[in-house]
């Protein structure tokens, strides 16, 4: 079997350069660009697009569209892919979209404990904590306590089933629609679904 | 065997630290460039995402440790550029190479200001056409192997976490065959085979769980697993 040289290799490349951070991404993006490589306006643009105009509210979207529309729950279920695909939200780290629901019975939530793999198209570019050692060891052991440190306590009742997103399916939590929201409109119904209760580690907003 | 980004189940790690809703995407300016600078080399085609997460696991075990999340990106950039050729150890330190001045013979692949949206809106996929017959159906139970490791290369690459390895599940989706990151990440090809999401009880995984009633799902690929 062949072996991996990177375990072995102790001088990697990356140390030539500044080890501040800052510095070191500078000197990197500045010999990338003298050579031709990169485009700074290109840069500038990818940053746009995720600061901007991809983030949770393509999610906040699908879920109210999905609490309106039982038609349109079912088929976000069966094949969110394709679902999210025809609203304009299929793209990059969103390729294979898989919706899961919360019920009173299970609570849904996401984690990748390998990296950081997370639905960028629906949900923009995660958060620091989602990135976090502590996220990524704890969800997957303790959810509970994780939950409570954002606050979260479930009915007694529910169980908790954690996702880790081992490969490239991206999983978005379609959280339960509050309670008092009958007749609510469109807009304002999705303005209770949060970042969080779309990663499970946090419910819909009551409604105020 | 494992390797110090594999961490799901470790004890140790302190309380997670959420944030607002509102909180800024990027908290430093360079942050937003690391992330740019990642996105836009990868477009150079020298490298694929497999390659691309073992560079980042390849880390130094206290880079790993002590880096922020950015810094991973930025180090395994710099590092693959180098590894694959693009760029030379001289042309990092800043020292004068000959070859200054004379175009780069990746310049006419740099991603241009105008292809950057549709690069991001078509994504890359992984699911492919594969020969590899699927050996299990959704309700089968299954184990996962142990030890988690690569069994192409040791040592190498693979998405299978070391707190799944011997433990018994059953299989909940089936996903449809997608690349296999521990061939695919070393430059053996695509190897596309089944791939599952497969249940586990907490129980089969924690020697304390939480609630009995818990559960945790894993995609891991057809040769990850055997019959139980």
């Amino acid at each position: 079997m062949p072996h991996d040289h990177h375990s072995h290799d102790d001088a990697h490349p990356h140390a030539l350069l500044p080890s501040d951070p800052a510095l070191r991404v500078k000197a990197l993006e500045t010999i990338l660009t003298r050579k031709g490589l990169i485009d700074p306006a290109a840069l500038d643009e990818i940053i746009d697009t995720y600061e901007n105009k991809i983030g949770p509210k393509n999610g906040a979207d699908v879920v109210a569209r999905a609490w309106s529309d039982a038609g349109f729950r079912k088929a976000l279920l069966e094949d969110a892919t394709a679902v999210v695909r025809d609203l304009g939200y299929y793209g990059r780290q969103g390729e294979h979209v898989v919706v899961v629901e919360n019920t009173p019975e299970t609570h849904n939530m996401v984690v990748c404990t390998l990296c950081s793999c997370y639905p960028w198209s629906l949900l923009g570019i995660p958060p620091a904590w989602y990135k976090s050692d502590a996220y990524r060891a704890r969800a997957v052991r303790e959810p509970r306590k994780v939950l409570a440190d954002f606050g979260v306590t479930l009915p007694e009742g529910t169980a908790v089933r954690v996702w880790d997103s081992t490969a490239e399916m991206r999983y978005l939590v379609l959280p339960m629609r509050p309670e008092r929201t009958e007749g609510m409109p469109f807009e304002q119904l999705a303005a209770l679904v949060t970042r969080d209760s779309m990663i499970g580690t946090g419910l819909a907003k009551a409604p105020a | 065997m494992t390797r110090i980004h594999d961490m799901g189940g470790r004890f140790g790690d302190g309380p997670v630290q959420p944030e607002g809703e509102d909180e800024p995407i990027f908290h430093e300016e360079w942050h937003r460039r690391a992330l740019a600078v990642t996105l836009a080399t990868g477009s150079l085609g020298q490298w694929n995402l497999d390659m691309s997460r073992h560079a980042r696991e390849s880390l130094a075990v206290p880079d790993y440790a002590t880096f922020s999340y950015y810094e991973k990106w930025i180090g395994a950039v710099a590092d693959l550029l180098v590894d694959n050729g693009v760029l030379t150890r001289a042309d990092l330190a800043g020292e004068d190479s000959p070859a200054d001045g004379a175009a780069h013979p990746l310049a006419g692949r740099a991603l241009t200001k105008d292809k950057v949206a549709g690069v991001l809106s078509r994504g890359g996929p992984t699911t492919r056409e594969s020969n590899v017959a699927p050996l299990f159906e959704p309700g089968q139970a299954v184990r996962a192997l142990r030890p988690a490791a690569n069994r192409l290369v040791d040592g190498g690459h693979t998405r299978m976490p070391s707190y799944v390895a011997g433990a018994r599940g059953r299989i909940l989706m089936a996903h449809g065959a997608h690349v296999l990151p521990d061939s695919n990440a070393h430059g053996l090809g695509e190897a596309p085979e089944p791939l599952y999401a497969v249940i586990f009880p907490a129980g089969e995984l924690w020697a304390a769980p939480e609630n009995p009633d818990d559960e945790v799902v894993l995609d891991l690929w057809q040769s990850y697993l055997e019959p139980a």
